[in-house]
């Protein structure tokens, strides 16, 4: 099982849809994509964790990283999660606090706060 | 002795395999199926933990992982050959850039977060994390 990554523009928004497994290996692909949008423009990303079977710390600092270069644009990225088991991982380190966790793609990409 | 032990290069690459490994063998001894995606997830913290040292201590060795089954508990062991600058020095950073200690802290945090049982140490010969979690009684299991 490896990483799949796709995009698509919904308004002003940016939905990168992951599947697979975010770990220490694939995260640099994630990374890489993050920087990308970022250097292209897209800074409201919403990232779709629907399709990720496993989620490590290294997936975690990929998305603060994102986070962070989307905050340097007053941008914002969005995590669109329903998964316990990957929810936990945000929990245990505190991250949903950072991260706005959404049910559904379309509730996060209404999202204004 | 280990019931099973693996060794592998420190790659990132192979982290996923003893992930595998050590989901299937702790599924073998009885630890409960809701904990599996806990020690899937704990012991790749672990490897990538290992990994991550080696690669920046240069260290060509294999990372080595052992898991222990033992009465009504499980072990896993994750062993790095990593030296650090003083015994029983938790932080493995000294050595190499900081840029690493925070996904390294990131990764004993998620640990520390999942498992009630874990014990960490380093000397100058390296460092280990071992982990335990309770099996069912095979009786127990079956039914």
């Amino acid at each position: 099982m490896d990483l799949s990554l796709s995009t698509r523009t919904v308004g002003d928004r940016t939905v990168v849809e992951v599947g697979g497994e975010i770990d220490v290996y694939t995260a640099p692909k994630l990374r890489e994509q993050l920087v990308e949008l970022v250097n292209d423009g897209s800074f409201h990303l919403v990232v779709d964790m629907e399709g990720v079977d496993f989620l490590d710390s290294t997936g975690l600092g990929v998305l603060v990283g994102g986070l962070k270069r989307v905050r340097a644009h007053e941008g914002s990225l969005r995590l669109v999660c329903n998964q316990e088991r990957i929810l936990k991982i945000f929990r245990i380190t505190g991250l949903t606090k950072v991260f706005p966790i959404h049910t559904s793609v379309e509730e996060a990409v209404a999202a204004t706060d | 002795m280990a019931t099973v032990e693996l060794r592998f290069s420190a790659l990132p690459e192979h982290v996923r395999t003893a992930r595998l490994v050590a989901a299937a063998v702790a599924r073998r001894a009885g630890v409960d199926e809701a904990v599996l995606d806990e020690v899937r997830l704990a012991v790749g913290e672990a490897c990538t933990r290992a990994v991550g040292l080696h690669q920046n201590a240069g260290i060509t060795t294999p990372v080595k992982v052992q898991l222990v089954e033992e009465e009504k508990q499980f072990s896993i062991e994750v062993g790095d050959e990593a030296p650090r600058s003083a015994p029983g020095d938790r932080a493995p950073g000294s050595a190499g850039g900081d840029m690493d200690t925070d996904e390294d802290e990131m990764g004993l945090a998620v640990i520390s977060g999942l498992v009630d049982d874990v014990e960490v140490t380093a000397g100058e010969h390296g460092g280990q994390i071992r982990m335990t979690w309770p099996t069912t009684p095979p009786a127990a299991a079956l039914s």
